[in-house]
């Protein structure tokens, strides 16, 4: 906070000191000024204005959230704003920069003099601006709205210090899965060679921590964590840990000796999953194992969760390794 | 001249000819026509024997491990009693069975069997064990928008929810454009090579109605913009947008830029 503050301060000096600062020896001018064009000038300034305010209405549409058709408005916010600064480049360009065709030979050789006035016409001939701190002033203000338009939506990555919220899921010992029709499911009707999908119940099947992929395999086949698995049917968090994309790929062999083994595949990016080793990563982008959920089988013959993840769910971030999931 | 041409047309053409005079059997099947009694059974029996038999077993007991069989050929395939009228109607009216390589993903090929050696074939196999018949779907029953619904969860993963297949890891996922209902029916039942299977308390009968009624909607879909390109997605789209979007800034740049002459 205080390196920010130095910043800040460091900055208005800067900003005020440039103005008080000595100007050396006026030139004499070797080209008269461009004629001013005060219209076009006024229209750049109007552009710079209308770029300000699209980029603005931008920023107001994202931090809104809640307008129908956000998608389009925010398109049309961005898309309006860069089209108008292109305007404003044209009206540069076309009515505003001193444009002098001249053919000349190749002159035999310069001397430093001569080429610090050549230097000098250049400067002199290259503007028709007449309210130069104006026309700076609005349009870096465009092009600051403009950028910060862009880095807006950085905002929704995710919490930057407060990842609490990341590590909490609603599963704890003794939750019911419940399909998607809220029926439980029974340990009998969960078959091999198929997946399913659950959620908790009795709690907010949007959360991330939520969806479970569920799968049955041979109790024999299962490499790590048996205990997490009566009868060899095994929980994992539906979300892929790369990209947090729904796991909605289950490969499993037909005829198991020519065939590729079972896995749970992520369908964007190919994340490929062991569920009989602990939710490995065998193949694809994935940074770590899928969260496996322990089960348990109740009186009543239906699956119950154990406990809590083995891990955070959902996509990494830059935490990830260092809390526990909890409910 | 004409002789010379029509001698010439000859020459090349006498292979042909001769190939459709003594039309010998499709390679990479046998369907040794007349060596069999007993009507259909027989030639269900004497197919298998010849084309399933080395992969599938001479009892449909299936080989686990790679084992010589008839004709040099090194097989390994599941056993086959109780996949019922099902299985075998699918694998064999897709051209997925007889397989080339028992390694090998099967795939929708031409089917080199006749309407009836299928048929024969199909009761052989059903009377190896008791097994799930040959279904008839309803798609005319079924909804549409309930079948997306479907599709979404459990299909679209894999086969796209433009029915374009694409790709699983280790396996290549095809497209249901030429699905028939009835096939579809078969494989959520069977699932194919790596695909999982959905027996009927996860997909009942009437949900299976409206999932082809939209693999059957899917397969001509509505394009309201016009233009499907291919419906495979963001990516070809963006390109295209871009490929237009760039022709018409070049045009803007002409528009406003003037040339150097020099």
């Amino acid at each position: 906070m205080t390196k920010l503050k130095d910043w800040l301060v460091a900055g208005t000096v800067l900003l005020l000191g440039r103005r008080e600062r000595e100007r050396g020896p006026e030139r004499q001018p070797i080209v008269a000024a461009g004629a001013p064009n005060h219209r076009a000038e006024n229209v750049l300034l109007l552009l710079f204005f209308l770029v300000t305010l699209a980029a603005a209405a931008f920023i107001a549409v994202y931090a809104l959230d809640r307008l129908s058709n956000q998608t389009q408005w925010l398109g049309l916010a961005l898309g309006g704003s860069f089209c108008l600064l292109a305007a404003a480049c044209l009206v540069i360009a076309k009515h505003l920069v001193v444009t002098e065709e001249l053919a000349e030979p190749y002159p035999e050789r310069e001397s430093p003099c001569a080429q610090g006035e050549i230097e000098q016409i250049v400067h002199e001939s290259g503007s028709r601006f007449t309210r130069k701190r104006l026309v700076t002033l609005a349009g870096s203000g465009a092009l600051g709205a403009l950028g910060l338009a862009a880095l807006v939506p950085a905002a929704s990555l995710g919490p930057v210090l407060d990842t609490d919220s990341l590590y909490t899921t609603p599963w704890r010992k003794g939750r019911r899965l419940v399909d998607d029709a809220g029926k439980p499911f029974a340990v009998a009707d969960v078959r091999e060679q198929t997946f399913y999908t659950a959620y908790p119940e009795g709690a907010d099947r949007e959360l991330i921590g939520a969806p479970l992929v569920v799968v049955r395999l041979p109790p024999g086949e299962l490499k790590e964590r048996r205990s997490w698995a009566p009868h060899g049917i095994v929980a994992y968090s539906k979300i892929c840990t790369h990209a947090g994309c729904a796991i909605a790929l289950y490969r499993k062999p037909t005829f198991a000796p020519t065939q590729p083994r079972p896995a749970l595949v992520c369908p964007c990016h190919y994340s490929t999953f062991d569920p009989a080793d602990a939710g490995k990563v065998i193949f694809g982008p994935a940074g770590r194992a899928l969260p496996q959920l322990p089960l348990l089988v109740d009186r009543k013959g239906e699956l119950r969760a154990a406990g809590n993840f083995s891990g955070p769910v959902g996509p990494s971030w830059w935490g990830v390794r260092m809390g526990k999931a909890r409910s | 001249m004409k002789i010379a041409v029509a001698l010439i047309a000859l020459v090349l053409l006498a292979p042909a000819i001769a190939r459709a005079g003594s039309s010998p059997p499709h390679v990479g099947i046998v369907t040794g026509a007349g060596s069999h009694g007993g009507g259909l059974a027989g030639l269900g029996a004497s197919l298998f024997a010849a084309n399933c038999s080395s992969c599938h077993g001479a009892l449909g007991q299936g080989v686990p491990e790679p084992t010589k069989g008839a004709g040099g050929v090194i097989g390994q395939g599941p056993p086959l009693r109780g996949v019922g009228a099902l299985a075998a109607d699918f694998y064999l009216r897709t051209g997925y069975m007889p397989l080339k390589d028992p390694r090998a993903q099967p795939s929708r090929s031409r089917v080199l069997f006749t309407d009836r050696e299928i048929r024969a074939m199909v009761a052989y196999v059903a009377s190896l064990g008791p097994g799930p018949a040959i279904p008839h779907p309803q798609p005319q029953l079924g909804s549409i928008a309930a079948g997306q619904k479907l599709f979404t969860q459990s299909c679209a993963g894999c086969h796209q929810i433009a029915i374009e297949g694409g790709y699983v890891t280790g396996a290549r996922v095809p497209p249901l454009e030429d699905a028939s209902s009835r096939q579809i029916a078969q494989a959520v039942r069977i699932g194919p090579y790596v695909m999982p299977k959905f027996s009927s308390t996860q997909i009942s009968a009437a949900q299976l109605n409206d999932l082809i009624a939209y693999v059957q909607y899917a397969k001509h879909p509505d394009d309201r913009g016009g233009w499907g390109i291919g419906h495979l997605g963001p990516w070809p789209e963006g390109l295209v947008t871009w490929l237009i979007a760039i022709g018409a800034l070049v045009c803007v740049c002409l528009l406003f830029g003037k040339r150097l002459k020099s």
